[in-house]
Formats: C-alpha cells, structure tokens, sequence
C-alpha cells in the first residue's frame, strides 16, 4: 500500500474563521437532520395536523362562518393555536437531544478530534436545528394559507400575521436555546428528550397557572408566557406594551365563588421575555457544553 | 526544534482517583511512539488531554508547541486525532464525512478530491465512498475515522487503540496502514496494549501503569536495559526442522539460553550476551546454514519487560 504523501512536502493547513467553520459545520448538521427519521416524522405529524384542521373546517364550515369568513378570525385561531404546538415539537425533535446525543451517540468524539471551538460546534447545531425548525413551521403555514386562499378567496392576507410570524420565529428561538441548555445537561439523549417535551408541552405551562394562581403575579418569568404575544396580534386593541393585561373571572356566587386570573403579556413585554431566555440560555447552555467533558 | 508532543506535570483526577499523575513526556521528530499500559493504566486520559476533550487537574500539555488548554484550535490543525472509536454521523457517506473533516480543517477545494480519494485507497474503503456510514460495520467505520484523521495530511497522529474491535484481519490491516503512514514523515503517537502491535510498528515506547509513566525509550534500549542482557528473537526456517535437530544443533550454540519450536518452521530463541551475543548467534545461526529467510525481535521480549515493570508496580 502506498502512501500518496510519502515524499511529497508537507503543507500545515490552517482551519477556517470560526464563523466560516460554523457556516459549514451548520451545512452538514443541516443536512443530517434533513436525512434523519425524525425529520420525516416531523413532517407527517404536521401534514396530519393540516389534515385534520383543513377536514375539520370543511366539515363545520356552516357552524364556523364567523372563521371561515373574516381573514383576522381565521388566522388568529388557527395560526395562533396551531404554530406554538409547532414549535415545541420542533424544539423537542431537533433540540431535545442536540447535545447530549452527541456524548452518547459518540459522534461528539468525531468532531472533538477536529480544530474547531466547541462554541462552534453548539453555535453550528443550534442554526442547524433552527433551520429545520423554521422549515416544519413554514410548512404549517404553508397548509394554512392553502386553506386561507380557499375560503377567504381574495382577502388581503392580514398585516397582525406577519407580526405574528416574527413573533413566532423569535419564541422558536428562544424555546431552542432553552432546548439546547436542557439538552446540554445530560450525556443521555432519552433525558433531554424527556425533559424538554415534559416541560415545553405542559410543564412551564403548570408553572405559570401556579405562579398565576397561588402567587397572584403576573407569570413573567416563565417562557411560555411570552407564547401568547403569538395569538395577541390577532386581538383588538393590541396591547404593544411591556405590561401584561389581566383579565379576572367570578365562578359561582357568594363565599363559595371563585375567581381566576388570566394574564396575557403584552407584545414587548413578550419580546424582552424571549430575548431575555434566547441570550440566558444560549450563554448558559454554551457555557455548560464548554465545561463537559468527553470521559 | 518545537517538539511535536509535550506534557508537563500532566495530572488529572477523577475525584479522589489519578487517572494520571504527572505525566512529563517530550517527544519530538518523525516516528512511531507505542503508549504501552493495562486497561485503566491512563492513556486514553493521556489522549484526551491531549485534545482538550477533558481537562487537566494540573499541568499542561503542548501539540506543536501550542498549549492545547488556551488554544485548541491551532493546536490541533496540524494533528488527526482518533480516540475512542468515534462515531461519524449515520446519514452521511464517507465521501461527505471526510468532505467535512477537509473542509472544517481547510484543505483546499481543489485538493479536496483527491486528498479523499487517496485516503479512502489508504484504507481500502474506495467501493464504499457513497454508501451511508450508518449501515457499516465497526471494522469499516473504523476504517473511515483513520481516514478522516489522514484526510489533511497531518505532522502528528494520536491514535487510540486503532485496533481495537476490529478483526485479525482488519488488525492486520490497520497495522500495515500505520506502517505505511511511518513512510511519510510523522509522529505517530499510539496507545496500545497489544504488544505484538507495537513491536510491529512502532520505534520507541512509553509504558505507563496505574497513572505514572515509567519509562519512554527506543523498543531496542528497552529491550536491552530491561532483559539486563537478555533477549529473544524469532527465526523463520525455509525448510521444516525436527525436534532433534533442534536439540541437537540450536540449543548448544553460544549464549542460547532456551529453544522454544512454534511450529516446524519458526524457533523462538533466548539468548544472552546483548547486542554481541545477539551477533554472534546470527552468525552461528547462518553457518548452520538451516534455511534461515527471517529474524526478528521477539514480541516475548517486550513481553517479559512489560509484565516485569507492570508487576512491579503490583
């Protein structure tokens, strides 16, 4: 066997800038997460939830005239309900075990061997899961606005959407960093998965009805909150502000009545919200992944 | 000259265990370095601190002269690092991994090709070039992360038990690999604790037990220093030989110690006397004129040194 080197003069080779090598590295993870079995399950959980809203709505048209008519309407239901489960279940898909599969899939000790940062490896993923997490929720939009031509026909698309769309996109990267610094917890992918689905899909949403509930403040501190600013585009007035608006609710009559508070946060409110938990937990998460180590 | 490896007071703890105690090692210039020692002996530890994928308790430790602790990136440019059979993602084909390993370590797009083309001939895995990595065997995986430690032709390789898992056949293989990257001018930095592997293709040695290194030296000082004047070789015959003539004609030669028939046509022989006695009985051997077509140093040698010095530290 012959090596191809043996007389030839050396050339040290110098990687890449750090951002050229997260450019590519985001390429190929992109790439691995568009081949991947989880990506095709993705898409049909999605193509079925389309299914079924655009059966359901054909079905109950006569019984839902208020949506099916007024552009606002229909898309503030159906957007709004519809993009948040989206973006959970992208984060959990793409997110839930971004890192900690790389300690137990031992892929991690492929890249390990390589010049680059792991800030570039965590950096590069994140993208990489964001991509794909932008592609499943455009095709829920996409699903969506083929209804929408249907049965609003010509009616302009309505402004609140795009604001919306931007919303949405800024919550999906927050709930991705969220994801990743669970995920960089653990060196085992099933705990990241767990964890992220458990707390994205009905935890944080626990945590703020309690914190609603028995603390009677406004539940800033948890993520899902800032989610609502999602559907409030849709309401009138909106409510730009930093402050949350309260809405109060009497059930029954005299000492056995009970009253329930409901906050919805107000659109910069939800913004700083997002922005608060995508920079606290990519720093957080990256500063865990720095500090693992592959034993 | 920089050297190419350096370790100073490397130790790392895993809570109230040394995994390594402070490990001092300089080794410069182009050959094969064996890392001797019994598994838990501390060197995959070694290695990973060596790539920063874990980090020292105390000390430091240099790939090229850059302290791999502050500077991973430079320092591992001009290194291929295979530690703990590593897994390469399932969806890609070996073309696109070591595309990627090219790409991360800034080979050229126009050398890019053929630098993986000739790799993947290096590793006989040119026919597999566009399957998917994730329906291969552990041997063929194996195959592919040497190639992607190849893939820019580095100074320095640290290889983890390249071995390891794999098949005779595919052991076979990756040591006639590694004897072939000895032709190209690099350090070649090698954990084993296959002592036939290591008498096979490597220059110098480094054994290292329970956390300590306790020596690093050419396999022949090795040998020498520790088998106080013994040795043993391994004679290749062309033509059967009897036991009595064995008796009758190797075993009374000058300085053999003990004859030992591996199969009628190889004799592993101890002797003694050093490099002269070792002179004398190949000259002694040739004009027996009994068909010798090979000797070689005797795996048993290194064999008894590294028992001898592991079990001293019992």
């Amino acid at each position: 066997m012959a090596t191809a080197t043996a007389d030839a003069v050396r050339v040290a080779r110098t990687p890449p800038g750090s951002l050229e090598q997260v450019a590519k590295l985001t390429r190929y993870q992109l790439r691995e997460f568009l081949r991947s079995r989880r990506f095709l399950a993705l898409t049909a959980i999605i193509v079925a939830i389309g299914a079924i809203l655009t059966t359901v709505v054909a079905y109950f048209r006569s019984d839902l005239t208020g949506l099916v008519t007024n552009n606002l309407a229909f898309y503030g239901s159906f957007w709004a309900g519809g993009a948040n489960l989206v973006i959970v279940l992208a984060a959990v898909f793409f997110g839930g075990d971004a890192i900690a599969g790389e300690f137990q899939n031992k892929t991690g000790y492929f890249l390990m061997g390589l010049p680059v940062r792991r800030s570039t490896v965590y950096v590069a993923k994140y993208i990489a899961a964001l991509l794909a997490s932008i592609a499943m929720l455009g095709l829920y939009l996409a699903i969506l606005l083929g209804n929408g031509a249907y049965y609003l026909h010509a009616s302009a698309l309505p402004w609140q959407l795009g604001v919306s769309l931007v919303l949405a996109l800024v919550y999906l990267g927050a709930v991705l960093g969220a994801t990743f610094l669970f995920s960089s917890l653990f060196k085992t992918s099933a705990y990241g998965f767990v964890l992220t689905a458990i707390l994205f899909l009905f935890g944080f949403t626990l945590i703020g009805d309690l914190v609603t509930g028995l603390v009677k403040i406004e539940p800033w501190m948890v993520i899902s909150y800032a989610e609502s600013t999602i559907g409030s585009m849709f309401a009138s007035p909106i409510n730009w502000g930093l402050t949350g608006s309260v809405s109060r609710m009497t059930i029954g009559m005299g000492r056995g009545a009970i009253t329930t508070t409901t906050y919805t946060s107000g659109i910069a409110e939800g913004v700083v919200i997002m922005f608060v938990y995508l920079v606290g937990t990519a720093a957080a998460g990256l500063a865990l992944f720095e500090s693992e180590e592959f034993t | 000259m920089t050297p190419s490896l350096e370790a100073h007071g490397l130790t790392r703890r895993f809570g109230s265990f040394t995994a390594l105690n402070s490990l001092d090692l300089t080794i410069s210039g182009a050959k094969c370095v064996g890392f001797l020692g019994p598994n838990g002996a501390g060197k995959t530890t070694t290695l990973k601190l060596f790539t920063n994928m874990i980090y020292p308790s105390e000390g430091s430790c240099r790939i090229n002269g850059i302290d791999v602790r502050t500077d991973r990136k430079r320092a591992l440019a001009d290194a291929g690092v295979l530690i703990e059979s590593p897994e390469i993602y399932p969806s890609l084909t070996p073309n696109e991994a070591l595309e990627m390993v090219a790409d991360l370590r800034g080979v050229p797009a126009s050398e890019r090709r053929e630098r993986i083309r000739t790799v993947l001939a290096e590793v006989k895995m040119e026919q597999w070039a566009d399957q998917k990595v994730g329906r291969f065997s552990k041997g063929m995986k194996q195959r592919i992360n040497i190639a992607a430690t190849l893939v820019h032709d580095p100074e320095v390789l640290l290889l983890d038990e390249p071995s390891t898992g794999l098949d005779p056949r595919g052991m076979a293989e990756v040591r006639a690999i590694v004897r072939d990257l000895k032709q190209s001018r690099r350090l070649i930095f090698m954990s084993s604790h296959i002592l036939s592997e290591v008498v096979d293709v490597c220059d110098e040695v480094a054994l290292v037990d329970k956390g300590k290194l306790l020596f690093y030296d050419t396999l022949d000082n090795v040998t020498a220093k520790f088998a106080a004047g013994h040795g043993s070789v391994d004679v290749g015959l062309a033509r059967p030989m009897s036991p009595e003539d064995v008796a009758g004609k190797i075993a009374p030669l000058a300085g053999v110690e003990k004859v030992l028939q591996l199969d009628p046509k190889r004799l592993r022989l101890r002797f003694q006397g050093g490099l002269d006695g070792q002179e004398r009985l190949f000259d002694a051997l040739a004009a027996l004129r009994i068909g010798v077509i090979s000797v070689a140093e005797s795996e048993s040698a290194l064999e008894e040194v590294y028992l001898s010095q592991i079990s001293r530290g019992d």
